[in-house]
């Protein structure tokens, strides 16, 4: 589904990704880790393009999505995004929030829209919420809402950068709640995150990334239990 | 006391009621609220205009070897629209009105028209300085945002980012708009009777100089004095958004 080949990016003088071959398959949960600094939400970002890459090419559904050429705002509506500080349109209220991008893009009708979103946020519990401004909102909240927000364009793969690294400790929970639940319906993720058991429990491979390079993968259950690079070994003893 | 009244009410009759001159001063009143309104319209305009292009020409200039043709056409226009705000900043605002007076739109036949065209340009190049600060200011999340829902980037800005910057720069934007008001009082100079210029002529006429310069500026104040006071409760109507 995304075929990504000899990815490089740099910051200036600073090699952030050098060279990564990698491909991600329908359905499957891809979970990156590594220090800070590693590259691993580089990458991410250079996924859909928020990040240009240097060298190298990302390939979404038989797309070149870094050809010159290519309608980069019509691939992203097939890829959601989260990030780590939430971003919701602040002048916006819940609800425009979901429902600006696929009423301004005439992917959907605005009932159509509305009644998604309404729909969506009963899910999660905050249909209440639906008029009322981001600043109202706790963090966890505002990362649900973010999410249900990429969801509403009913994308093909969630990209999660970081997703629950700016929440105070006890709105982490409700955030991976929701994003478990999605898990379950089978939607393709790539997630950067720093929770190693989360990282287990829903990723369905799992890559270590280090000096821009990923440096190691397996299934979560062998990648855990025996890591073999030992810059893997180091990093897990600090953080497990 | 009764000599000091008496003497009042007899200025007062000449500066406004002999001759009907206070039609001097509506119509003098009337051009400068016009050359005000419509050139901070045009100036609000271009100012959005420039300081958009100048974000799109940034956000290429990074890249070198895969930039579309309309890329190159961004930047360009960026460099003329900075050469543009360079002279609008460097030159006086009276030499650049009877530029456009005289050379520019000589012969042109409506001079009110002339003086809102000047004063919008002329404006234009700090409204966009204005902007291009409030545009900063909005956290760049919110533009990766809307570009990671398929927004392009002409429609985020629309969307997202100018709706904040513009709570950001209100009070800028009003002084900016307070300034044009008061430049308009230079229009004389190409012979349009502002408020200004009306004073000027009936204080030629009656040779007393305090009622028609006091009262004019006394209305120049009351209308700046308005002007802060809408702003200011624009400014809490959008802060509603903020509030917790």
């Amino acid at each position: 589904m995304i075929d990504i080949k000899n990815l490089h990016k740099r910051f200036g003088r600073l090699e952030v990704l050098r060279g990564i071959n990698e491909t991600i398959d329908e359905g499957e949960r891809v979970v990156l880790i590594g220090a800070s600094g590693s590259g691993k939400s580089t990458l991410l970002r250079c996924l859909n393009l928020l990040e240009e890459p240097d060298e190298g090419t990302i390939v979404f559904d038989g797309v070149d999505l870094t050809a010159p050429d290519t309608n980069l705002d019509l691939m992203r509506c097939h890829m959601g995004m989260v990030f780590q500080h939430f971003n919701l349109f602040p002048h916006k209220t819940i609800l425009e929030n979901i429902t600006l991008a696929p009423v301004h893009l005439r992917l959907q009708k605005k009932a159509e829209a509305q009644e998604k979103a309404m729909a969506l946020l009963r899910r999660i519990g905050l249909a209440d919420k639906a008029n009322t401004y981001p600043a109202m909102l706790s963090g966890g909240q505002k990362q649900r809402v973010a999410i249900v927000r990429a969801l509403a364009m009913e994308p093909r793969v969630m990209l999660f950068d970081e997703p629950t690294s700016a929440l105070d400790p006890e709105m982490v929970g409700e955030v991976l709640d929701l994003i478990r639940q999605l898990a379950q319906t089978g939607m393709t993720m790539v997630i950067v995150t720093h929770e190693m058991g989360f990282a287990r429990e829903v990723g369905t491979r799992v890559l270590f990334m280090d000096e821009g390079e990923i440096k190691e993968q397996n299934d979560p259950q062998t990648f855990f239990r025996s890591p073999q690079n030992p810059r893997l070994q180091e990093f897990l003893s600090k953080v497990l | 006391m009764q000599a000091f009244i008496d003497q009042l009410i007899k200025e007062f009759t000449r500066t406004f009621i002999t001759d009907n001159r206070w039609m001097w001063f509506r119509n003098g009143f009337q051009n400068t609220l016009v050359i005000t309104v419509v050139a901070a319209l045009i100036g609000i305009a271009i100012g959005v205009v420039v300081s958009v292009v100048h974000y799109m020409a940034d956000s290429v200039k990074h890249k070198k070897k895969r930039r579309s043709p309309g890329a190159w056409l961004i930047v360009a226009l960026d460099k003329v629209l900075a050469a543009y705000v360079s002279i609008m900043r460097g030159t006086p605002l009276a030499i650049q009105l009877t530029i456009m007076a005289f050379i520019i739109m000589a012969g042109f036949p409506n001079k009110i028209v002339v003086c809102c065209v000047a004063f919008g340009v002329n404006s234009g190049a700090y409204v966009s300085e204005v902007i291009r600060g409030g545009i900063n200011s909005v956290d760049v999340g919110q533009m990766e945002a809307g570009r990671s829902l398929g927004l392009s980037q002409l429609a985020s800005m629309r969307l997202i980012i100018l709706p904040q910057a513009i709570k950001n720069i209100l009070p800028a934007l009003c002084n900016e708009g307070i300034a044009v008001l008061k430049e308009t009082s230079i229009v004389g100079l190409i012979s349009v009777v502002d408020l200004t210029r009306a004073s000027d002529l009936v204080r030629s006429r009656t040779l007393s100089p305090y009622f028609p310069l006091i009262s004019v500026a006394v209305v120049y104040y009351l209308l700046v004095a308005g002007l802060s006071a809408a702003v200011s409760r624009l400014e809490r109507r959008l802060r509603q958004s903020d509030r917790h």
